[in-house]
């Protein structure tokens, strides 16, 4: 599913400010573009990994696919910004927060239309890929 | 193999806007720990230069310093690791000596944090993260510390005014150390009052009196071998345990969001190295660059038990009078945060205490000290145990 370009920088699409264009990953953003929120599984060990990844620590291999983060996580740690980094100023305030799949975790934000009073520890959210107002894509939590 | 020795200890004030280049403001930490050495800069066969990158143009500062300092033609390099620059500096000074490569090592750390704003200098420092993966979602270091703190709360109660507590703590002692950026008295009410500029809004649950400021400043450690220790130095203070790790720099990977796994794996190895355990500690210097940071390195150290560090600075155990004190310098939060600095400022202020030198913030006659350093979130971790 990868378009041919010159440069293959697909991933200076990713969040508010992206850091880094290129990666072997790249196709997490096409995924994200079709409203999935993908991880890496190693087909010989089949260890899995959340944030993606290309080559697997554990056996050494580059065989990777791609599996959906699907069903729910719990709400294992967060926190509110009412103060921003250059470039993420107009976003405030937001939350930062780590989801437990169990056999993984994911970081990522809370969707703003989460109520503050509904966010506790534990919580059963889910994971749904996102875009922003300036086209850019991300993922963000909502209540599963 | 013999003993390695802290034989000087050297640090700037630690200040907002230092009027000079970083080289100079490197050779007010170093001409300290020199004269306080009382060696001559010819001694010195080495140098480790520690710093975070990034806030100031100069790339490679190892070569400027080396020349500026009257280094050179000895060989000198430079030494990454966030916060913990200086503890990691520590260390590869020790495997130097102990090799017998060199005699005598100098690790000296700097940061000059203001030729930018705080807004940037936030975006720097949560560029000490994943930049791939969570940096594009808008992260900072006071944000992902305030989910440790969220989750120290919910699960084990810790309340605000527990966190404000070690500030009133730090700001007890900051008020005695000349070197500090903030020496004013801090009461608990400024935490809930909305006047207050130490209630300011920063990351929930932390507010502006949770977290430590930027700051520019230099320190500086004279690392010695046994030999070289006992011809050079009067009151040489031993190094009798290191210990050091690091952790997944993205939080989906960490196990835990109550605790830091490099703290509990360095002290540990610290603890066996040192042949001690944390009864032995008389003093001690937590990495407390957040109000939880420091109930959380009480927990990691096995000061306290997991939940119940809130207890030890609620019965101010932790004060000069109590049976752990911690941080008679006024740590993080009083001194201010200049990154690559502050490890060797915290090991100075042991090697002070072990020494009896430490004037009005001395404990009584402790025999062995502790210094926890932490870089980024728990990435990187550095405990150091000395004793005379
Ligand atoms: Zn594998």
């Amino acid at each position: 599913m990868s378009k041919k370009k010159e440069i293959d920088d697909r991933f200076k699409k990713f969040g508010t400010v992206s850091y880094t264009s290129l990666t072997k990953v790249n196709d997490f953003i096409d995924y994200l573009e079709e409203g999935k929120v993908m991880g890496t599984r190693c087909v010989d060990c089949g260890m899995v990994f959340f944030p993606p990844r290309a080559d697997c620590y554990k056996c050494f291999s580059s065989n990777i696919e791609w599996f959906e983060v699907s069903g729910k996580g719990r709400l294992e740690a967060y926190s509110k910004l009412k103060y921003a980094p250059v470039g993420f100023e107009d976003d405030l305030p937001y939350f930062i927060a780590v989801l437990d799949y169990g056999d993984y975790k994911v970081f990522g934000r809370i969707a703003s239309n989460v109520p503050d009073e509904e966010i506790k520890l534990g919580l059963e959210m889910k994971t749904v890929a996102n875009k922003l107002p300036s086209g850019q894509l991300n993922y963000v939590f909502k209540k599963a | 193999m013999g003993k390695v020795a802290i034989i000087g200890v050297g640090q700037s004030a630690f200040v907002r806007g230092y009027p000079g280049s970083i080289r100079e403001l490197a050779f007010e930490g170093f001409k300290e720990a020199v004269q306080d050495a009382q060696i001559s800069v010819q001694d010195i066969d080495a140098s480790i230069i520690c710093s975070a990158p990034e806030y100031d143009k100069q790339r490679s500062p190892s070569g400027v310093f080396a020349e500026y300092l009257g280094l050179t033609p000895q060989p000198t390099f430079y030494l990454e690791s966030l916060c913990s620059s200086t503890s990691m500096g520590l260390r590869m000074a020790y495997s130097l000596v102990k090799s017998g490569l060199h005699e005598v090592v100098a690790v000296l750390g700097f940061q000059k944090m203001s030729e930018i704003s705080s807004a940037e200098s936030q975006e720097r420092m949560g560029r000490g993260a994943d930049i791939q993966w969570e940096s594009p979602f808008g992260t900072m270091m006071p944000a992902y510390y305030a989910m440790f703190a969220k989750a120290h709360m919910e699960k084990y109660g810790t309340t605000n005014e527990d966190l404000a507590l070690v500030r009133v703590k730090s700001a007890t002692y900051g008020q005695l150390n000349e070197k500090a950026l903030f020496r004013k008295p801090v009461a608990v009410e400024m935490f809930s009052d909305p006047e207050h500029f130490m209630s300011g809004p920063v990351a929930s649950p932390l507010c502006v009196g949770d977290c430590c400021a930027n700051a520019d400043g230099s320190s500086c450690l004279i690392v010695a071998s046994e030999d070289k220790a006992k011809a050079l130095s009067k009151k040489p203070v031993w190094i009798l345990g290191l210990g050091a790790a690091s952790a997944s720099v993205n939080m989906s990977g960490r196990d835990s969001f109550t605790g830091l796994a490099v703290a509990r794996q360095a002290s540990e190895q610290a603890y066996k190295m040192a042949g001690v355990t944390q009864k032995d500690i008389d003093v001690a210097e937590v990495h407390d660059c957040f109000t939880i940071s420091e109930i959380i390195a009480y927990e990691d150290l096995g000061f306290a038990k997991p939940g119940e560090g809130k207890d030890l600075i609620k019965s101010k155990e932790t004060y000069k009078e109590g049976s752990i004190p911690v941080n008679m310098d006024g740590g993080l939060l009083s001194k201010g945060h200049p990154i690559g600095a502050t490890g060797g400022s915290q090991i100075r202020t042991i090697v002070l205490e072990l020494r009896g030198e430490a004037g009005e913030m001395q404990v009584k006659d402790p025999e062995i000290g502790l210094v926890h350093n932490i870089g980024g979130v728990g990435l990187y971790g550095a405990v150091t145990i000395l004793g005379r």
